[in-house]
């Protein structure tokens, strides 16, 4: 899960790292008072979760109160990617000396926590990796203990060129270690860290995303959970426990399990069509789920035809019959359904379906060719 | 022959009171199993159909020898269980739950690994050597014994591709799902190994999927340590970056994790990959 950068600074905060002054505002006016209240050059930063918001205009910077105003209005009146912006970061223009990268993530391949750092930091760190991958210094932790300081100084100053500003970083480092445990992290960067003048090192940037797992344990985090990070469908689909993914296509799709919802696009796509969605009902097979499934996939108008592909397991294909069956009664199904069903309780869902007027198919090539076929 | 698990594996079933830990003890008991046992905190004592439960692991393994833990537990319990498990002195774990915290897999994996045991999963469909022994979810009934290994992060596209071997005739020694979160217990390699080593596998499915870098090492050890066949599909093809497709590991990030990579580098490595499921045995029997 990802949350806005005034969020995540907020937390920075909590954690005792040190940020550059900034508050929220929400409307223009609230935008001057606070560059009235810092009594300095401002940034303001449109606050949306979707990446390239600088190169759409969304950041700038103004040099007084009324021009800090004029510019929020500017930026709340924007798009950023098609996504409105809402809220605006009004943050302290500080004198940036140098730029430098910091994060804190898992490496899934070494099963290790992972600090990564860069003395050239404010870009785009992946960039970076392609381009100059001699200037990214990664760090690998043991274990989820607190890392000796030791290893961490050993780290910092192939970063921080001078002594006390590698102490500095250090001591981020540790606060950002206690965050990313504490708060089930999957990232914490601060991007771009930069060094102003007196020596001081403050956060400019700060970007948080969570592991999704661990969510329950931290109730006030999945609280800040953003409509912004899907769209209306993936939320409502969210809601109701299914696993859905929009896309651009014509085939609507249900099918149970991941991978063979992700292989059954791919199969759509093979076939030269184009998936609607990805979406996986999931391991239990209530037939209200299908029923859910069905409607919020038929919500979306280019729907042509929809594609039931069900390897039943754990799924019972009687269930999900059942749910098919639930909504042609309760629901208008506009467009054809292609479903295949085989695996734990084939043949009663063939029947229960076959009752209906409904025909079944067996294999899953045939199926897909037969939705696609359907969608043109 | 076959790998990790046979006719004498003895399994504990952890959290066998729960609605799924019982349904699924008691499936694998069906199968030929050796389920001698469950463990729920609490519930020593009871039966769940004629397997004795106890309420802690350590007295479970010493009463019946299991040398095999599966865990049904909730998430939030399912770090316990594997500690639990692991101290026990059980050899294999084989985690079914799904959505444990990624923070705590790491000290997981690194916990069991010192305890001399192995990990599989966690969200996986587990284990099955078909005619011998199933420690999972996967439906028996499409598996046949014979020759082939079977390793995969997903589960119903395995079961999908199982189906098509067993149709064409060609059964399985061993299916092994490592699931589809970001860290796994045990990875393909460890299993390439044990198949490369296995006498009665003569070739290789692999299922892999998008993210991570797990099937690109995968080639790369192929390439220079198999001489058995080895197929694989790459599900995701079709997936937008930086998205989750269902599964927590499942995502395109930075640019890594692409279909494209993993795919790339399996024919680098002389693997063929397959554009549908189905595909599959044809390209094996190929190779055989």
């Amino acid at each position: 899960m990802k949350i806005h950068e005034y969020q995540a600074m907020e937390l920075f905060k909590e954690y005792g790292i040190n940020t550059a002054r900034c508050e929220l505002a929400l409307n223009a006016a609230r935008a001057a008072k606070i560059a009235g209240d810092f009594g300095s050059k401002v940034v303001v930063k449109a606050q949306v979760l979707v990446g390239g918001r600088g190169k759409a205009g969304g950041i700038k910077l103004a040099s007084s109160s009324p021009e800090a105003e004029k510019i929020a209005e500017d930026i709340l009146s924007m798009e950023v990617k098609s996504i409105p912006v809402k809220k605006v970061l009004v943050a302290e223009a500080v004198d940036i000396l140098k730029e430098y990268y910091l994060s804190i993530t898992v490496d899934r391949d070494s099963k290790r926590m992972v600090f990564i750092g860069s003395s050239s930091g404010g870009v785009d760190i992946e960039q970076l990796a392609v381009n100059s991958p001699d200037k990214i210094h990664k760090l690998y932790l043991a274990s989820t203990d607190i890392p000796p300081r030791k290893e961490i100084q050993d780290f910092a100053v192939k970063i921080f060129e001078d002594e006390s500003l590698a102490e500095k970083a250090v001591d981020t480092m540790l606060k950002m270690h206690r965050l990313f445990l504490e708060k089930d992290c999957s990232l914490v960067e601060i991007n771009p860290f930069v060094k102003v003048a007196g020596g001081g090192l403050l956060a400019v940037d700060a970007k948080i995303n969570f592991d999704d797992n661990g969510l329950f344990k931290h109730p006030g985090i999945a609280e800040l959970r953003s409509a912004e990070e899907y769209s209306a469908d993936e939320s409502s689909a969210r809601c109701a426990g299914l696993s859905f993914v929009s896309m651009d296509g014509n085939v609507g799709c249900i099918v149970n399990g991941a991978g063979l919802a992700m292989a059954t696009m791919d199969v759509i796509k093979l076939f030269g069509g184009e998936a609607a969605n990805f979406l996986d009902v999931g391991g239990s097979s209530n037939p209200d789920k299908v029923l859910t499934a069905l409607r919020i996939i038929l919500s979306n108008k280019k729907v042509k035809v929809i594609l039931i592909n069900i390897f039943g397991g754990i799924t019972r294909c009687d269930d999900i019959a059942k749910g098919i069956i639930l909504a042609r009664d309760g629901i208008d199904i506009p467009v054809p359904l292609v479903i295949r069903l085989i695996g734990t309780n084939d043949s009663e869902g063939r029947q229960i379906l076959k009752d209906k007027g409904l025909t079944v198919l067996e294999g899953m090539s045939e199926a897909v060719q037969k939705a696609v076929e359907l969608a043109k | 022959m076959s790998i990790l698990v046979d006719n004498n594996t003895k399994v504990i079933v952890q959290g066998i009171t729960g609605r799924d830990g019982s349904f699924h003890a008691l499936s694998m008991r069906e199968y030929g199993t050796k389920v001698v046992g469950g463990v729920t905190p609490g519930k020593g004592g009871q039966k769940v159909g004629d397997i004795p439960v106890f309420s802690a692991m350590e007295e479970a393994v010493a009463e019946t020898g299991a040398d095999t833990s599966a865990i049904y537990v909730p998430a939030k319990f399912a770090t316990d269980a594997i500690k639990e498990a692991a101290d026990s002195g059980i050899k294999l774990i084989v985690c079914i739950t799904e959505g444990v915290p990624v923070n705590e897999m790491l000290e997981n994996y690194y916990y069991v690994k010192s305890a001399g045991a192995r990990l599989l999963g966690p969200n996986c469909p587990g284990i099955i050597s078909p005619g011998k022994c199933k420690v999972g979810i996967m439906p028996a009934s499409i598996h046949m014994p014979g020759k082939i290994g079977v390793i995969s992060r997903s589960g119903t596209l395995t079961y999908e591709v199982v189906y098509s071997l067993t149709e064409t005739g060609m059964g399985q020694s061993t299916c092994v799902g490592i699931g589809g979160d970001a860290i796994a217990g045990t990875g393909f390699i460890d299993l390439l190994a044990m198949f490369e080593e296995d006498p009665d596998t003569d070739g290789v499915v692999l299922l892999g999927e998008i993210g991570g870098e797990a099937e690109e090492k995968a080639a790369e050890y192929i390439k220079t340590e198999m001489k058995k066949p080895v197929v694989s599909f790459i599900a995701g093809r079709s997936a937008p970056p930086g998205k989750r497709m269902g599964h927590a590991g499942a995502i395109i990030s930075g640019g890594k994790g692409t279909a494209e990579t993993k795919i790339e580098a399996f024919k680098d490595a002389g693997v063929p990959v397959a554009d549908k499921p189905d595909e599959m045995p044809r390209l094996l029997r190929d190779l055989l």
